[in-house]
């Protein structure tokens, strides 16, 4: 048989990509279960992280998450709690794109050793190459950020890639969503510059305009929504805030 | 099993035909992955399982592929087991995988594969050409692990992550050299480590 002929050629390319699919199709199913719980157990870390809490090991990742997260909750933008089943913060869909009106908000309502209770609440953008996101806990008086942690997919090394690392997360630590009352989210600036409506801010990451900025739009995009609830817990005091388990049945 | 021609074409790549230090295939990966030493060596173990059966593969093929597409069909060869690395790592290293993020799939513009695939596999038959892959991909690891080793001690104190410089020396005002850890200094180290080479293998200097 002729090797160079057009019909082996156009044969032999066809044969080899049907075979070399079919393996990896195979190979992808065969891990995907692994795959999956192992994004999962990443995301529990950096929830736990938001809250400053240190995890390593599948088991120990997930122990910990169970132990500190005690209740997941969908609010609607009126602050209004729509659904309280178990992980249904968790397995919301960040990437979807559902109109403002429509959304339902993931809360992760966490109760941390002293007794304190934090609102973790995820947020989602664009950094400069992919997408960017994070998890911002929040303390019980509905304003003051407990800690952050960002993830993204491709942002550059050294430069944007630097929104994931320690330093930078600790520096919204403490800062406040509202200001005099007035939803303001936290605002990522180059130094010497103010932000426009009054937010208060921290210092972008020189090289990484683009990425910061995104942070910025994502916290005020992401978190905005959020406004009616935070209300609600600013509002409520201890005993009261929403999603608090109130029907134990004490013992007779 | 090993004539002389098999233990060349296993034992030159370590030295003196080092695909890294002699032909300088490999630069890009060998500079980005070797901040520290764990994502250095799963990264060399990636490679050395790709060459070697990307080799042996292309090697069971050589006499029936087509002149006109051989290298359509050994960039197939590479990408499929190249996927197969990565979803591996995703599943059982995650933590790792995420660290070499978009190098395990650089792996396929890796000169070092294309290089062996046309120079050797093309020609030889599979046990030369499994040797020859493992040989080259173990050469290309070696100064993989070297460079990470000395951008990890001067960059962050450690070796896979523990701590090897004693605290007294931080107290006597020794500090990480933040620079160990930043591209440029992987490229001047790796400069050092060929010019040491170099040195040692005189009939490699060029006049």
């Amino acid at each position: 048989m002729n090797k160079n002929s057009n019909t082996y050629q156009i044969l032999y390319a066809a044969v080899m990509v049907l075979l070399v699919g079919t393996v990896l199709a195979f190979i992808y199913m065969a891990l995907k279960p692994k795959q999956n719980e192992n994004i999962a157990n990443d995301t529990r870390k950096q929830i736990l992280s938001a809250l400053h809490i240190a995890a390593s090991g599948d088991d120990q990742v997930k122990a910990t998450y169970e132990k500190y997260i005690i209740q997941d909750l969908l609010v609607d933008n009126q602050g209004n709690i729509v659904d309280s089943a178990q992980n249904v913060a968790f397995d919301v869909d960040m990437k979807k794109n559902v109109k403002l009106a429509e959304r339902q908000l993931p809360v992760m309502k966490c109760k941390l050793d002293d007794g304190s209770v934090k609102y973790v609440l995820p947020v989602y953008g664009a950094g400069l190459w992919g997408p960017i996101w994070g998890y911002i806990a929040v303390n019980d008086d509905g304003n003051t950020i407990y800690g952050a942690n960002f993830s993204h997919e491709g942002e550059t090394p050294g430069l944007g890639a630097r929104i994931a690392e320690q330093p930078f997360q600790d520096l919204f630590q403490d800062k406040h969503l509202f200001v005099d009352g007035q939803f303001k989210s936290v605002a990522v600036l180059k130094k010497g510059q103010k932000a426009a409506n009054g937010a208060e801010q921290i210092d972008a990451l020189t090289g990484a305009t683009i990425t910061s900025r995104g942070v910025s739009d994502m916290m005020a995009d992401c978190l905005a929504p959020y406004e009616a609830f935070l209300k609600k817990v600013q509002a409520k005091p201890q005993s009261e805030i929403p999603g608090e388990i109130t029907n134990v049945v004490k013992p007779e | 099993m090993l004539s002389k021609k098999n233990k060349e074409a296993l034992f030159n790549p370590l030295s003196k035909d080092n695909p890294v230090l002699v032909q300088i295939l490999g630069i890009c990966s060998s500079l980005a992955v070797t901040a520290s030493l764990e994502p250095a060596i799963v990264m060399g173990i990636s490679v050395i399982c790709v060459l070697a059966f990307s080799n042996v593969i292309i090697s069971f093929l050589r006499k029936t592929v087509p002149t006109n597409i051989r290298i359509i069909v050994q960039l197939v060869v590479v990408a499929a087991l190249v996927i197969i690395v990565q979803q591996v790592l995703i599943a059982y290293n995650y933590d790792v995988s995420k660290k070499l993020s978009v190098f395990i799939g650089l792996i396929i513009t890796n000169c070092i594969l294309m290089g062996r695939l046309e120079a050797f596999a093309m020609h030889n038959s599979p046990w030369p050409s499994f040797l020859d892959g493992i040989g080259n991909g173990l050469g290309y690891t070696i100064i993989l692990v070297i460079v990470a080793f000395f951008r990890e001690l001067l960059g962050s104190g450690t070796l896979f992550g523990f701590h090897v410089i004693p605290q007294w020396c931080y107290d006597h005002g020794y500090m990480d050299n933040g620079l160990m850890i930043l591209p440029p200094m992987a490229l001047i180290t790796l400069g050092c480590i060929i010019w040491i080479h170099r040195a040692r293998n005189k009939d490699l200097q060029e006049n």
